[in-house]
């Protein structure tokens, strides 16, 4: 396995607000809870030893309710929140332990930032808003309006440079901030609700853009929200607050097959099980399948006894090559199945969600076949096991 | 039984400061009103010399382009309401003072806003100084300035921008301060040193509030111009100050229309320039 190397690593932060926050550190740090050095010192605990890795060109999604801590814990790694124990490193640099004019400079050019509520200037046209990055850099006018301009039709608001943020829609807006952190090219995007203060139309154009963006830019995102619907629309892990600590990380699949506590049961209880649970969680092995060289004969057989719908058939290499229903092989006789074959593209990827198997299933035979990434058959799901596979969620979750 | 408690002598200690700083200063002082007392004079006399149509007429053109045709055609009949009047050189010389006054007031009243937006300790020592500045009765500080600066204009501009400049220094701290928490934040996320930040987004952010402030302080400026026509300055005030001697009412009034008239003008254009620009930065 070749894991690579995490484009940020976060360990055992803590964010204690308040002035008694050196006198409330040793009591947090001897075990007591959140309540208890708040009564003790009157100290706010923000955040309490929070580690998690974000991988090169990964989106991480930072949830939790508010309050939770995910916008502190997204400030202290540009410290924009000055973090009161722990580490942020990012690559080799210790961001943590940077002066004030390092810091500056890792700013200017590692990190590009997008806000909930824009935070466009308001006295600067788009243009000028996308630039700022560069201006403070130093960059001459000349580069920076170039560069500008093309992160400005990344966002697909051209036409709209010499505009005044006033005069954009919340979600035009919201291009300008992306614009504005891209025009950078950081390395880093950090996006605080960057998609809450918008319609929810817009808020799922947008999500699905980013995602796309990211396919062709590489960027690694560190990406806070609320919502758990989001956090799947983007497709990454995803890091669960409460009360300023990590209650549980990794997929949502993950979430809803090994929910960490109560906590995380109940926060993935309204989940979109389509959505999440992927071909891969609900297949099972297939009770009829025969390489394409077979009889139709010989399959009618299997296929009869085996109660499923279609038979499924295979090339010599195991991979999935179509199916045949019962009448074409009662009505064939001794002909290869490979010449019988209907429903090439009866498959779905393993990681494909039950989304799109449902849409497959829709328009098939009753049954369609997951494949690896070779196209290797490794199971089916009829639609009976994909109304199991739902079932069985809803028990669980409603316990 | 009486207790004789001794009357704390502030009055006393007030000159012995007075007389300290006038010995220490007042040659500088003196030297610089001798420079400030002419340019004052000359551009004066230069305006007076001019033939008082054309000086309307420029200040029309001026107000124009700065604001609207309406309050520049307002500009051009209350002044040329005042040549009639016969009070045309007192108006100039209020004039004057009165945007010399305000320049000086904005030069040294805008930084020390800024600086007092900056640093929270410099803003609790430069509070009380403005409270205490804008209380104090304006005439107090035509008193000092006579050692200092000598009788007329120049002590007359020195009193004002004292009185003055108070509004500049608190409206331009508050327009930094006030900028939206969340566009600092931004400013800071991008990597901004302090100074680019102050120019490139509280400054310019809180010119409408700064504006705000310079139109307070000429309003200051003109009505302290009028006082301080008891220590020499001359302009309507000085019509306004003689009527008072001569108990010529119809007199009076008139000098004081015309300070009206000259204040309506001022507040005018430097409220439009205000509010335009507020406006500005809502549509672009």
């Amino acid at each position: 396995m070749s894991e690579k190397k995490p484009r940020i690593r976060v360990r055992g932060l803590t964010k204690i607000f308040g002035d008694e926050q050196h006198a409330a550190l040793p009591l947090l740090q001897a075990g007591k809870n959140r309540d208890e050095v708040q009564k003790a010192t009157g100290a706010v605990i923000g955040l309490q030893d929070v580690s998690f890795d974000v991988a090169e060109g990964e989106i991480l999604v930072v949830m939790g309710l508010s309050g939770s801590g995910k916008s502190t814990c997204l400030r202290c790694i540009n410290r924009l929140i000055e973090p009161t124990a722990g580490s942020v490193h990012i690559d080799d640099t210790d961001v943590t332990a940077l002066g004030e004019r390092d810091l500056m400079e890792l700013r200017r050019t590692r990190f590009g930032m997008v806000f909930q509520q824009f935070a466009l200037f308001p006295h600067r046209t788009i243009l000028r808003n996308v630039e700022y990055g560069l201006e403070v850099q130093g960059v001459p006018q000349a580069a920076r309006r170039d560069k500008a301009m093309a992160a400005i039709e990344t966002v697909g608001l051209k036409g709209w440079d010499q505009h005044f943020p006033s005069q954009l829609s919340g979600g035009m807006q919201q291009r300008a901030g992306l614009a504005r952190a891209l025009a950078l090219d950081p390395d880093v995007l950090l996006m605080d609700e960057a998609f809450s203060a918008l319609d929810p139309l817009i808020r799922r154009d947008m999500q699905q853009e980013l995602v796309a963006l990211q396919k062709r830019l590489k960027k690694t995102i560190v990406f806070v929200s609320h919502d758990l619907d989001e956090a799947i629309a983007l497709g990454g892990r995803i890091v669960l607050m409460k009360d300023g600590r990590v209650v549980q990380q990794g997929t949502a699949a993950d979430f809803l097959a090994n929910p960490a506590d109560e906590y995380v049961r109940r926060f993935v209880e309204h989940i979109d099980v389509l959505g999440v649970v992927t071909a891969g969680d609900a297949m099972r092995p297939p009770m009829a399948v025969r390489p394409w060289q077979s009889s139709a004969a010989e399959a009618l057989e299997i296929l009869t006894q085996s109660g499923e719908p279609v038979m499924t058939v295979v090339c010599e290499l195991g991979r999935f090559q179509g199916t045949v229903d019962a009448d074409t092989l009662r009505r064939a006789g001794a002909t290869e199945l490979r010449l019988l074959l209907s429903d090439r593209d009866a498959s779905v990827p393993r990681g494909a969600t039950l989304n799109e198997a449902v849409a497959r299933l829709a328009s098939g035979r009753g049954e369609i076949a997951v494949t690896g990434p070779d196209g290797a058959l490794l199971g089916v799901i009829a639609n009976a096991d994909l109304i199991a596979a739902l079932a069985r969620r809803r028990v669980e979750t409603a316990h | 039984m009486e207790f004789e408690i001794p009357r704390i002598p502030l009055a006393e200690w007030c000159d012995i400061a007075l007389d300290w700083a006038t010995e220490h200063f007042s040659g500088v002082t003196r030297a610089m009103s001798a420079v400030i007392g002419t340019a004052i004079e000359t551009t004066t006399d230069f305006l007076v010399g001019l033939p008082p149509w054309l000086v309307i007429l420029a200040c029309g053109l001026l107000v124009w382009r700065l604001t609207t045709w309406r309050i520049a055609l307002g500009t051009v009949l209350g002044f040329a309401f005042l040549w009639n009047l016969e009070l045309w050189r007192a108006t100039l010389q209020s004039l004057v003072l009165v945007l010399v006054s305000t320049a000086f007031a904005l030069a040294i009243g805008i930084p020390i806003g800024i600086a007092a937006a900056l640093s929270r300790r410099f803003w609790r020592i430069v509070g009380p100084g403005l409270d205490m500045m804008q209380t104090m009765p304006s005439f107090v500080y035509l008193i000092p300035a006579i050692p200092f600066f000598g009788l007329g204009a120049v002590s007359a501009c020195f009193a004002t921008i004292v009185f003055a400049m108070p509004p500049t220094i608190r409206l331009t701290a508050l327009g930094i301060l006030q900028t939206p928490p969340e566009l600092v934040e931004a400013a800071d996320a991008f990597g901004s040193s302090r100074w680019q930040k102050l120019f490139k987004i509280q400054l310019p952010l809180a010119i409408p509030t700064i504006m705000a402030g310079v139109n307070q302080t000429i309003m200051l400026a003109l009505s302290m111009v009028v006082i301080a026509a008891m220590i020499g300055a001359g302009g309507l005030g000085g019509e306004v100050w003689r009527a008072i001697q001569r108990l010529e009412a119809g007199q009076g009034f008139q000098a004081g229309i015309a300070i009206v008239v000259l204040a309506v003008i001022l507040d005018r254009i430097t409220q439009h320039i205000a509010h335009h620009m507020r406006r500005d930065r809502q549509q672009g």
